[in-house]
């Protein structure tokens, strides 16, 4: 199932990503099968930025490592400009390498202590045998300009950088192979809130000045909605409710898209998160609930809840809900947001 | 973050503790360079700078104590042995063999353990499986009785003492190593260097490697005390170096009888191990602080 | 929904918790770290202060100077006074502190529920520490009636069941009620919450705030939350300290400071964090990165930052009272004559 993205003129042709059917599933220590990615389905276009949220354990990450080939997938594919991931020679993988780079969340881990900025930076480009040294190195500068850091910065080594200097340079280091996508994983929830803004403006930037299409996982829903075209919500390794972010935020479908967005606190005093909106935790991905996995913790469910497994439906241009009730749900009242 | 590097803190200190410091602390240990730099002398030097010939039998002078005894001669600077032979000599010569030993076993050792280590903990699965399991069962074998058969074999020599001394402590690399890259494994920049499209081999050298290097130092430094030992052992039991080579184990196994009429000649070698083992672990510490980009700037 | 916040404060009484010109210094071989640098906080009973503030701007040294759990042998209490019920906690010898102040009078509860619990003894075990060890109660049967009140206390489920399960056998946010349970098992007077939520997820992060508040309600503990999240810090405190590179830069009432905040950074942070259903094509970010504690600058720490920057902020600013309890430390809030 593809989805259209609203009022885009990349909207007709060919998704950069498309995602069909992917599971993922793994051996667990001690016996047991973890379900950590079930039968998911989506696509990003162009220049798009499609954002992945839902609270941890509920496949999100795994989703991002099948997506950089990390891992294999278990079913399912990934289609890149059209070809699979999953049965890609390791020479078209490497091809692919070239054109997906990421950020991850923790700058401190996501750099070798032991290189220096330079050669970090440079490692993309001397691993497909890019340029010579001279090029290398110019593109390593060209690069820090564009991240804001200084030129000196190249020959100093990681722990000599702030937490946000640090996610500058992993910055510049996904971007030296110039990609076509990049997968955020975070990429600044590890980072101070008062540079937090710097880094997402410079991502914002770079995907104009690249044209660059993301895929951003994150928790944070505000920022979400700040910063994305569209939008997955999991739980439990299924996509809940995936569509534009402006019509999943502004008029959410799913009791767990409902659920998630009354619960952000938010920097406003007068407003209250309504309690009891759902009780109890995520269950356990290796023995997922029968029927709809959100079921224990919804407030509205009913008996076919409990024994067959949603599908998505399209209740509105381009969004998907995976819910029998999605239709006679009444979302719960927000307060009302005051301007500061 | 400000918060943890708190164990690096500078106390106010007193004279005596500046000393400790100079000797145990994290300047750079000049005693134990000193001690080490000397053993290494000796050993390059060897017979050709010692005062006597190492074997020289003069049982006229046997049981002579070091010089500044009541009876010693400046002649035999750290008395004679029950044959006559100058222990100092024999001790410029121990250092050679020894220092031979420690510098095989640990090469060959650290490097086959390090790298099996490597890829048990990076291949996972049934590869980790095997390997873990030899580990296993290799650790499982008296060394000494492993050291039994192989002497037969290979008849008792330097070369069997290094044989028999890597297949024993290749494991311990192994097992340590291969925890380390479990761990290491897991940080960001290996999964994003496989993202940048960077080959098996180019992640080993380039992330896995360097930064296991310090954790072989140490262990390698911890292991010459225990080499050391352990070829004395050998030696001991007539598995290792064979007379008329010397090393610093046949020394003290040759004067284990005459404790009684002359503790120097099992006292000075049994010192020298001693201090070369300490050297070596104290030079070890200095340099992995030294080595990692993290301290060095601090 | 709970109205706490709108209950404003009883100042009358003497604060339950006054802090002043607090200086906790941690003395490191590449310098002296002015963590905290002059600090003044009030807490009054029944009320909730945050200190709001990002990685290193002393937020989590001051809660450690008031348990006097300062690292050792780095951290020191170099100035000021921190009164607790009327006795200044820094005057006090280490062995009066463990018997009647520490996990007693005031007690803790970190961001990390999974390295607070010691994952081979039980829960009973765990929670019940605190009452054998205050002598609070006595006897195998008392010490259970007692840890399982505490645990319902904390809304955990059937805890006469889960008194013998061990901290595994607990989901993350059921852990941190644990965590809960063992800070307020000797109802202290004072609990300092260090990013109590901040690593579980919202749906959960929902329930422990209700949770603060209702244990709040029902035993007028005072409440220090210490966090770097905005949104927490106006869902729960009725006053809000922001902190910066060690020091105080603005503290009231929280409608105060979300509604009319008076100092640069105060604003700049507000300002560049994103509001759900208000978007904007950028985010205003604050320049630059906080200053070093070692060598700090001479006058406003935030001046470098700040897009305000006048001559006069080489000079420290005082505390300026912009309304009724609302203070801050920059010169764009001196009164005008």
């Amino acid at each position: 199932m593809t989805m259209t993205m609203p009022d885009t003129a990349v909207a007709a042709t060919a998704p950069l990503l498309e995602i069909r059917n992917l599971t993922k599933r793994f051996n667990a220590h001690g016996g047991g099968v973890v379900r950590a990615v079930e039968n998911v389905s989506f696509s990003i276009g162009r220049g798009e930025t499609f954002a992945l949220v839902g609270e941890s354990g509920c496949g999100k990450t795994t989703l991002t490592k099948l997506v950089l080939g990390l891992e294999k997938p278990t079913s399912g594919e990934i289609l890149f400009h059209g070809a699979d991931l999953a049965t890609a020679s390791s020479k078209a993988m490497h091809g692919y390498r070239r054109q997906a780079q990421a950020v991850f969340q923790d700058p401190y881990s996501s750099l070798n202590p032991r290189m220096r900025v330079s050669k970090i930076i440079a490692e993309p480009l001397m691993a497909h045998g890019i340029g010579d040294r001279d090029s290398q190195r110019a593109r390593v500068l060209e690069m820090l300009d564009v991240v804001g850091l200084p030129k000196t910065a190249a020959d100093l080594y990681p722990h000599e950088f702030s937490g946000g200097q640090r996610q500058r340079v992993a910055i510049a280091r996904a971007l030296s192979l110039k990609p076509a996508f990049m997968v955020l994983d975070e990429p600044i929830s590890a980072l101070d809130v008062s540079v937090r803004a710097q880094i997402l403006n410079l991502l914002a930037d770079i995907q104009d000045e690249f044209g660059l299409t993301y895929l951003i996982v994150a928790h944070d829903l505000a920022l979400v909605e700040h910063f994305s075209s569209s939008v997955g919500v999991m739980y439990l390794g299924s996509m809940a409710e995936l569509g534009p972010t402006e019509s999943v935020f502004s008029h959410p479908k799913h009791p767990y898209t409902q659920a998630l967005l009354a619960s952000v606190p938010r920097p406003d005093p007068d407003h209250r998160a309504p309690v009891g909106v759902i009780y109890g935790e995520i269950g356990s991905a290796m023995a997922p609930p029968p029927g709809c996995k959100f079921h224990p913790r919804c407030p509205y469910a009913v008996d076919i809840c409990k024994t067959t497994p949603p599908v998505d439906r399209e209740l509105a241009p381009g969004q998907l809900v995976a819910c029998h009730l999605a239709e006679t749900i009444v979302p719960p009242v927000q307060s009302s947001i005051a301007p500061l | 973050m400000v918060d943890m590097d708190v164990s690096y803190a500078e106390i106010s200190s007193s004279p005596s503790q500046r000393m400790m410091r100079s000797l145990f602390g994290r300047g750079i240990p000049y005693w134990s360079l000193l001690i080490f730099g000397l053993v290494v002398i000796a050993a390059i030097g060897g017979e050709n700078i010692a005062p006597h010939d190492p074997n020289g039998l003069d049982l006229g002078s046997a049981f002579k104590p070091p010089s500044w005894l009541e009876g010693g001669s400046i002649d035999y600077l750290l008395g004679t042995d029950n044959l006559g032979r100058d222990i100092f000599s024999r001790m410029i010569a121990g250092a050679r063999v020894t220092l031979t030993v420690a510098v095989y076993a640990i090469v060959i050792s650290g490097g086959i353990g390090a790298l099996i280590g490597m890829i048990a903990g990076y291949f996972g699965k049934i590869v980790d499986t095997f390997i873990m399991r030899l580990v296993d069962i290799q650790m499982s074998i008296p060394s000494l009785a492993l050291a039994l058969v192989i002497a037969t074999v290979l008849s008792p020599s330097l070369t069997t003492v290094i044989v028999v001394i890597s297949i024993t402590y290749w494991t311990w690399y192994a097992r340590i190593i291969r925890g380390e890259i479990l761990s290491l494994k897991e940080r960001d920049y290996v999964a994003l260097a496989k993202v940048a499209g960077c080959s098996t081999t180019t992640i080993f050298v380039r992330h896995l490697l360097p930064n296991i290097l310090n954790t072989l130092l140490v262990l390698a430094s911890l292991q010459v005390g225990q080499v050391i030992i352990f070829e004395a052992s050998l030696s001991f039991l007539g598995l290792g170096i064979q007379s008329p080579d010397v090393s610093w184990g046949l020394m003290l196994a040759d004067a284990r009888n005459y404790i009684g009429n002359a503790w120097w000649a099992i006292t000075l070698p049994g010192v020298a191990i001693m201090l070369t083992c300490l050297s070596a672990n104290l030079i070890g510490d200095w340099l992995r602080d030294t080595l990692d980009p993290k301290r060095r700037q601090l | 929904m709970t109205d706490a916040a709108i209950i404003p404060a009883p100042m009358q009484k003497p604060p339950l918790l006054k802090v002043e010109n607090l200086k906790t210094y941690l003395y490191l071989k590449r310098g002296v770290v002015r963590a905290v640098d002059g600090v003044d906080l009030e807490v009054a009973e029944g009320e909730t202060l945050g200190i709001v503030g990002e990685s290193g701007s002393g937020k989590t040294m001051t809660s450690l100077s008031m348990l006097r759990l300062l690292p050792k042998p780095s951290g020191r209490i170099v100035e000021g006074s921190i009164t607790l019920d009327g006795t200044d906690l820094v005057k006090l010898s280490e062995d009066e502190m463990v018997r009647d102040w520490r996990g007693r009078r005031i007690s803790m509860v970190s961001q990390d529920p999974l390295t607070s619990l010691n994952p081979v003894f039980s829960i009973g075990d765990q929670v019940g520490a605190p009452f054998r060890y205050h002598k609070l109660a006595q006897g195998r049967g008392a010490v259970r009636k007692a840890v399982e009140a505490v645990l319902a206390r904390v809304r955990i489920p059937s805890p006469a069941k889960r008194i013998d399960d061990y901290p595994h056998q607990f989901s993350g946010g059921m852990r941190q009620r644990v965590v809960t349970a063992m800070a307020i098992a000797c109802s202290p007077r004072l609990l300092i919450a260090d990013e109590p939520t901040s690593a579980l997820d919202v749906t959960i992060q929902v329930q422990m705030m209700e949770l603060f508040r209702e244990l709040q309600r029902d035993s007028g503990v005072g409440i220090i939350m210490i966090t770097h999240d905005l949104g927490v810090a106006a869902g729960i405190c009725h006053r809000v300290a922001v902190m910066y590179a060690g020091r105080v830069v603005e503290s009231g009432d929280v409608r105060e400071i979300f509604r009319n905040p008076a100092h640069p950074y105060t604003r700049g942070l507000l300002n560049s964090i994103p509001h759900l259903g208000r978007k904007r094509r950028r985010l205003e970010a604050i320049a630059g990165q906080p200053p070093s504690l070692i060598d700090p600058p001479r006058g406003c720490r935030f001046a470098a930052r700040c897009p305000q920057k006048m001559a006069r902020c080489d000079d420290y600013p005082p505390q300026f009272e912009v309304a009724t309890g609302h203070k801050a430390a920059c010169w764009l809030a001196e009164p005008r004559s």
